[in-house]
């Protein structure tokens, strides 16, 4: 069994493993940081986020301030897809910033079916539901 | 020693020691027992009773329907007669209590971080007033309180609590909350972050009685407008909340009359235990096991800094425990701290609103969920710490937050809403005072604080401009009817700026400029309160960028209602071009960081900001190359951004994609990304340091280690190192004392003749 934990990460459950959810590619040990499989770029943010107001005339731009952080983006090594991003002050050490508990994963995971893309990205709050209904059910649900 | 005690005698000593000192109370000050407990109350007899006799589920809900409808029917009332800017735009919560004080039932929309924080004062007033003989609490009473340090965000926030008797029993009681403005503070419009003390917040009160016989107590209510600017306003809301939580009061005594007291008793306290049973049970489904985040606030109003803001967010079993050790200091003389109770407010609307908004709207929904801070951090801060401007950390810790429990719900397979990058988070808008076009006294703000721009969704853009993330149904106003109370216009209103935009496979929603001016007043002036002026106060989710970073400008010394007379075609209704082509002969133009303080306002002077983006979700590369023709065609993006963020290639002139080159490109730039790219343990050795740069005024933990505190340097004051467990608060200068030394050494520097 795959779990999705990430639009980009999966983890397999029976080989233990974090994987790309484009490529397939095998990021790392699921009980180690996915990080520690990933590509890493430190961007001046100024790239990103460019200077709405000329930073000749003024210090404040809309751009972000690179000498106090920078945007670590992360990407596969294999698709490159990016996977994450990080606006970190400079020289901070990334977050471990998923840390789950595989055991208990599996453990969780032994009755429950995939899931489809519609289900991860989660539903609409309910009753504000617009276009799953047909038009007799139109009424139905209005007072919520 | 020595001293040969009889049996018992030393119980009796302490007996009545304990007695003299609770006769001898010197100060009652926020009671830790309640101000640290945000569990629903222990049970009383009067509902464990109640619960036996009365269980049908069915005529239960049919109170519970009932008790909504008429705390929605209070919110509507108190939406349409309040004064307060804040009233008529939704920034308000009504409510039923308990009678222990937890609030079972509060109104479906307006600000909903309300919902797990006026209990304290009800719960105060119960322990503390109700068996003093000089106070009492009785049919047709009622208290207000505004004092965040005894319940609440901040002391612009007044709240009316009404208690109610059936057979000369306490019952329940009603509660209305409203963000006011003005409350007499060091600068008008009741937000202070001038403030370098809590006695410069203005009104600070303590829950008092302020109604007896349904009727507000002239002497009390004379004091409070003597200590605001708006005495009206203050009259007027006053009156307006007690009627409102009298209606609420002839709703719950008309549920007791229809269906008994024990079922509207049952009803209440089995709706607080029913959704803390859920959420438990809504929490199991989630993975086991910790996220951190972490978000760094780039000032404290009056200065930029970096504020780190420090989340480990674990779950095991039913349990999840938000554990914010390791974040900055809290500030001795800066409105920027953070109650650990207003924190858990905060944390609370993020589940009430973006994780599952079909619970009851109820206090119970946190009453699971464990909050663990470091005493005098900067979201557990001391009672001497001003708090005015407690949004300015405890929105990037509510941020954290969002962030953190995608990362939980994204693989899980109940959800109750859709996985979202984090909504904006600071609240860009003007807060004013001065004497208005009729003559009158005021302060207070604009309602465009709730025009922040939605997260993008896991499946979609997120929404421009929407609603903030403590009210999901507030209002922005009508900026007419907003002009025909104040002496300003907003020249430039509701318009989207391009690039304004948080980047990703789904963008963020987008904010809007605003231009202001004022007009026809005597005195008049303005001020902002945001942060993210030099990093980004809203990130995004699984790859997709932040928003940007947002300044203030400012054009004065060119009256542009002359300007408009004698040269029209000079003005520009966009920021960008005024600041960057300089139109107006004679005039400054500057950019700043959001925290004006208050600050006088000549007409045809010109104030500038703009709302805020919410974050972006994915990889840029997998946006659908079409929707990026639809920004441009909706001018929400430059060409540069198509081109150099999105990657696509089209027909500037025309807009016509081409798909091959797209993926072309896209292809190139994966490419690109493998090859500048470092292998993580390769990159570490040449990113990571042991401790901040030199050059970073910066507060809080580094790295993993949660246990040293590091507090600056800033402005000459040398970096502090501290353990975790003995924070001492940061003192900061003033900021004009630290632009007169930096001028004075430019003098000195010229006087030698050397270069500045």
């Amino acid at each position: 069994m795959k779990v999705p934990v990430t639009e980009y990460l999966e983890i397999d459950l029976e080989r233990e493993l974090w994987l790309c959810r484009r490529c397939g590619h095998e990021v790392g040990p699921a009980r180690q940081a996915y990080k520690e499989g990933l590509l890493v770029y430190a961007r001046d943010p100024a790239e990103i986020h460019k200077p709405i107001l000329d930073p000749a005339l003024y210090e404040f731009t809309f751009a972000p301030d690179g000498k106090w952080i920078s945007i670590l983006e992360y990407y596969c090594p294999d698709c490159g897809v990016m996977m994450e991003t990080e606006y970190l002050p400079i020289g901070h050490p990334p977050l471990n910033d998923m840390q789950f508990d595989l055991d208990a994963l599996k453990a969780q995971w032994s009755g429950r079916e995939p899931l489809t893309e519609a289900e991860l990205a989660g539903p609409d709050p309910v009753g504000m539901s617009q276009h799953h209904h047909s038009h007799k059910q139109k009424h139905e649900h209005g007072g919520r | 020693m020595g001293k040969v005690e009889k049996p018992g005698q030393a119980v009796r000593e302490q007996a009545l020691i304990d007695q003299f000192l609770a006769d001898n109370v010197l100060f009652l000050g926020p009671d830790p027992e309640i101000m640290h407990e945000h569990d629903i109350a222990p049970i009383a007899e009067l509902e464990r009773e109640a619960m036996r006799r009365e269980s049908d589920p069915a005529v239960l809900a049919l109170i519970r329907d009932r008790l909504q409808a008429g705390a929605n029917e209070a919110f509507e009332m108190l939406e349409q007669m309040g004064a307060a800017p804040g009233a008529k735009w939704g920034d308000l919560i009504t409510g039923v209590y308990t009678a222990s004080g937890d609030l079972a039932v509060s109104s479906a929309g307006g600000v909903l971080i309300f919902a797990s924080l006026v209990h304290h004062p009800v719960k105060f007033i119960n322990k503390y007033w109700t068996t003093d003989t000089s106070v009492g609490v009785r049919p047709g009473d009622a208290f207000i309180h505004n004092d965040a340090r005894y319940g609440n965000i901040h002391n612009t926030d007044q709240s009316m609590m009404l208690p109610i008797f059936h057979d000369g029993r306490l019952v329940a009681w009603a509660g209305a909350t409203v963000h006011e403005g003005e409350n007499g503070a060091i600068e008008p419009g009741g937000m202070p972050s001038l403030a370098e003390q809590v006695y410069e917040e203005g009104l600070k009160m303590s829950p008092f009685k302020i109604v007896e016989n349904y009727e507000l107590k002239k002497d009390l209510v004379t004091f409070l407008q003597n200590s605001v600017r708006e005495p009206k306003l203050q009259y007027e809301d006053l009156k307006v909340k007690l009627f409102v939580c009298r209606r609420i009061e002839e709703r719950v005594k008309s549920a007791i009359e229809e269906f008994g007291l024990d079922a509207v008793v049952s009803a209440l306290r089995g709706g607080l235990e029913d959704t803390k049973k859920e959420v438990s049970r809504r929490v199991s489904a989630w993975p086991d096991g910790t996220v951190r985040s972490m978000i760094i606030a780039d000032g404290t109003l009056r200065e930029n800094c970096l504020i780190k803001i420090n989340l480990a967010l674990t779950k095991k079993g039913d349990e999840l425990i938000f554990d914010f050790r390791g974040s900055s200091p809290e500030f001795a003389n800066r409105a920027n701290n953070t109650l650990l109770s207003s924190l858990k407010g905060m944390l609370c609307q993020l589940f009430l609103v973006f994780v599952w908004p079909d619970l009851p709207r109820n206090q119970a929904v946190f009453a699971p969920i464990r909050v663990i801070t470091d005493d005098k951090s900067a979201l557990h801060s001391s009672y001497t710490t001003p708090n005015a401007q407690s949004m300015m950390t405890f929105f990037p810790a509510f941020t954290a937050g969002q962030q953190a429990v995608a990362k939980f719900l994204y693989g899980c397979p109940e959800k109750f809403t859709k996985v979202i990058a984090p909504w904006h988070n600071m609240i860009h808008t003007f807060i004013y005072g001065g004497i208005t076009q009729h003559g009158e006294m005021v302060g207070n703000l604009c309602a465009d604080l709730n025009g922040m721009g939605g997260g993008a969704h896991a499946d979609r853009d997120g929404e421009h401009a929407v609603a903030p993330i403590f009210a999901p149904m507030a209002d922005l106003g009508e900026q007419e009817m907003n002009e025909e109370e104040v002496p300003f216009i907003q020249i430039v209103s509701k318009k989207l700026m391009k690039d304004n935009q948080a980047f990703g496979k789904y963008r963020g929603g987008q904010g809007y400029e605003m231009i202001a001016s004022s007009l026809g007043s005597p005195l008049w002036g303005f001020m902002c309160s945001c942060i993210g002026s030099k990093i980004p106060s809203t990130p995004g989710l699984f790859g997709g960028y932040s928003s940007p970073t947002y300044p203030l400008c400012k054009i004065k010394g060119a009256d542009v209602f002359e300007v408009w007379k004698t040269e029209p075609q000079k003005f520009e209704f966009s920021i960008p071009r005024l600041m960057n082509e300089r139109p107006f002969k004679g005039a400054s133009y500057t950019s700043h960081h959001s925290g004006l303080q208050f600050e006088i306002a000549n007409r045809g002077d010109l104030y500038m900001i703009t709302q805020g983006s919410g974050g972006g979700y994915g990889d840029v590369l997998e946006r659908d190359p079409e929707l990026v023709i639809r920004d441009l065609e909706e001018e929400l993006i430059s060409h540069e951004t198509a081109r150099d963020i999105y990657r696509v290639v089209y027909n500037p002139e025309t807009l016509l994609l081409d798909r091959a080159a797209t993926e072309a490109a896209r292809a190139a730039e994966r490419k690109a990304r493998k090859a500048r790219g470092l292998p993580y343990k390769a990159f570490l050795k040449q990113w990571a340091t042991e401790e901040p740069p030199p050059h970073l005024p910066y507060y809080g933990s580094w790295g993993e280690d949660r246990s040293t505190i590091y507090a600056g340097p800033f402005a000459g004051v040398p970096r502090a190192r501290m353990n975790a467990a003995a924070i001492q608060p940061v003192y900061m200068p003033n900021p004009k004392d630290v632009k007169i030394a930096e001028l004075e050494r430019r003098i000195q520097m010229l006087e030698r003749g050397a270069s500045v």
